[in-house]
């Protein structure tokens, strides 16, 4: 884990509400795993005091990408970032996707801004893993297929694609994966991957989620990111703990 | 010129007055990746109670201008486990260790402290007698002078280790609580523990968190802290380890200058855990541009 300083170099704006922002950061490029985060620090000011926790994208080279949607004050900050601008990142944090394993496909399940962390994941894999890529967003103009391949898109709207959820255009292609062995990675908002990890352990799939969760420090020490275990007896922290669990782990 | 450092809250002596508050180091292991330890004060640990507690549900945090609020609800690991796998961790750091203690009864004080009172790497007791997030029993000690005076003379009674009493802001005059924490045998008072706010979501109607209300920290509370620090100050001959918004050495200096011993570092660990470190050596470039001998010599030095 690093503290980084790291420079801007490239910001671009890839739809209407989402950007691709590129760092010069070479320790964590060279020590992140995919489905780590890190927490970034948008402003110098207290307000807002808080780092802000983005997956990380893609790594190449000495650089790492994230990917993020104006949300709040921190995003529209970040988003005025300009070319060699300082951002200080703390990171790679969290625990990763596993993804080695037996298994011929992967199929990466992601609902709006969740597709993050996957572009990454898919360099990571060996070459002899197939890639199958569900995509949801609300509408057409939302949806993001930036770094993945071999895409099927839902929209709430059904203004583009299956005219549904995610998670319902994954059942309806199941069939056809289940051919052969897999594993599912999923990642979005917390009442989608309810929704798939509801589906997943009803079927016995095997299945990693990377959960969202408002956090403070991101490694563990402000406790502030409880996910309850599934036996009910304890806390997780997703920041130290996750972001990613076998979905048979975790309440959500 | 070499300056002296060091600082003493009572029998407590600290090589330099930055420690890391409770509940924002855990039990020291994790933000060790980001910082060295050793060069610090001392570190107080996360809040310990006699069982482990599982804490409160999520949404625990939420941000504000320039602050934060929680409601962790006291997760810990409880007493046993603590000394069975953190203390070893912990033994190494060659830093003071300040062990902070919560309960929802006397006893459970006075037994936590009997407990660790054998463990030499605890070099003094912090009694938290202030979460505003915990209620058990009908009691809230914090706000009750009485019980905050019956714990002190208790735990006193339990062990020779100096003891520091965590003081609630939330209370009309905290110069009240310090007197009688002095009257009582306590060593020395750490003022101030979070303030009591909440978050509304406009669009639900809900609270952002779901404790309902949770601490405030962060330099929001910074103007709040100095007030009862120097209250104190003024009425209590007791030692202070002022906390509340510190977010770099000109904070750490004003604490001082209006009359805490050593300070406590909160909400900063989380956005950059190494501020201990740099405050520290910001601390000593003050002193030297300002030809400060000895560190502690800033305490209450206020020209009012």
């Amino acid at each position: 884990m690093y503290i980084e300083k790291a420079k801007v170099e490239s910001i671009e704006k890839i739809n209407e509400q989402t950007f691709l922002l590129k760092l010069f950061s070479p320790s964590i490029a060279s020590s992140a795993k995919p489905g780590q985060f890190c927490n970034v620090k948008v402003s110098e000011r207290t307000d807002p005091l808080l780092r802000r926790p983005f997956s990380i994208c893609n790594v190449e080279g000495e650089s790492i990408y994230f990917l993020f949607d104006i949300h709040g004050e921190g995003t529209k900050l970040l988003s005025h970032k300009k070319f060699e601008d300082e951002i200080e990142i703390l990171g790679p944090l969290g625990k990763g996707f596993v993804y080695d394993g037996s298994y011929e496909t992967a199929v990466i399940v992601a609902g709006g801004l969740g597709t993050a962390p996957f572009p990454f994941l898919i360099n990571r894999l060996s070459k002899d893993k197939k890639v199958a890529a569900f995509v949801g967003a609300r509408s057409k103009n939302l949806v993001l297929q930036h770094g993945l391949k071999n895409i099927s898109v839902a929209t709430d709207d059904g203004s583009v694609g299956f005219h549904g959820t995610v998670v319902d255009l994954l059942k309806k292609e199941i069939s056809s994966i289940a051919k052969n062995k897999f594993r599912i990675f999923g990642c979005g908002p917390n009442p989608m991957m309810k929704a798939l990890q509801k589906y997943a352990m009803e079927n016995n799939f095997d299945c990693q989620i990377s959960v969202e969760a408002a956090m403070a420090c991101g490694f563990g020490i402000c406790q502030g990111c409880p996910i309850e275990a599934s036996d009910g007896e304890s806390y997780l922290l997703v920041c130290k703990d996750g972001p990613v669990f076998d979905a048979k782990k975790v309440k959500i | 010129m070499s300056i002296d450092l060091s600082v003493n809250i009572g029998a407590l002596k600290l090589k330099n007055p930055v420690l890391l508050a409770s509940g924002t180091v855990g039990y020291g292991n994790e933000i060790a990746q980001f910082t060295d330890l050793s060069k610090l004060g001392g570190i107080v640990t996360k809040s310990l109670s006699l069982k482990p507690r599982k804490g409160n549900p999520p949404q625990r945090i939420v941000e504000t201008p320039s602050g934060m609020l929680n409601a962790i609800g006291l997760a810990n690991v409880g007493v046993e486990v603590f000394i069975k796998e953190k203390i070893p961790f912990l033994k190494e750091l060659n830093t003071t260790l300040i062990c902070n203690i919560a309960a929802s009864t006397i006893e459970e004080y006075v037994e936590c402290v009997n407990i660790l009172k054998g463990e030499e790497t605890i070099k003094a007791f912090e009694i938290n007698v202030s979460c505003p997030n915990v209620k058990e029993g009908g009691l809230e000690f914090g706000n009750d002078i009485n019980a905050v005076g019956r714990i002190t003379e208790k735990v006193r009674a339990a062990t020779n280790k100096p003891i520091i009493i965590k003081l609630s802001p939330n209370v009309s005059r905290i110069s009240d609580f310090a007197k009688t924490v002095k009257q009582n045998g306590g060593d020395a008072v750490s003022a101030i523990n979070t303030l009591v706010g909440t978050s509304f979501d406009i669009n639900t109607r809900r609270p952002k968190i779901k404790n309902v209300t949770g601490g405030l920290s962060g330099p929001a509370i910074k103007p709040i802290a100095l007030a009862k620090v120097l209250e104190i100050k003024r009425n209590v001959d007791i030692p202070i380890i002022g906390i509340g918004g510190i977010m770099n050495w000109k904070d750490a200096v004003e604490f001082m200058i209006v009359g805490a011993s050593a300070i406590q570092l909160g909400t900063v660990n989380f956005i950059n855990p190494n501020a201990g470190v740099e405050i520290l050596q910001g601390l000593e470039e003050y002193c030297r541009k300002n030809s400060i001998e000895k560190l502690s010599s800033l305490t209450g030095s206020y020209q009012i």
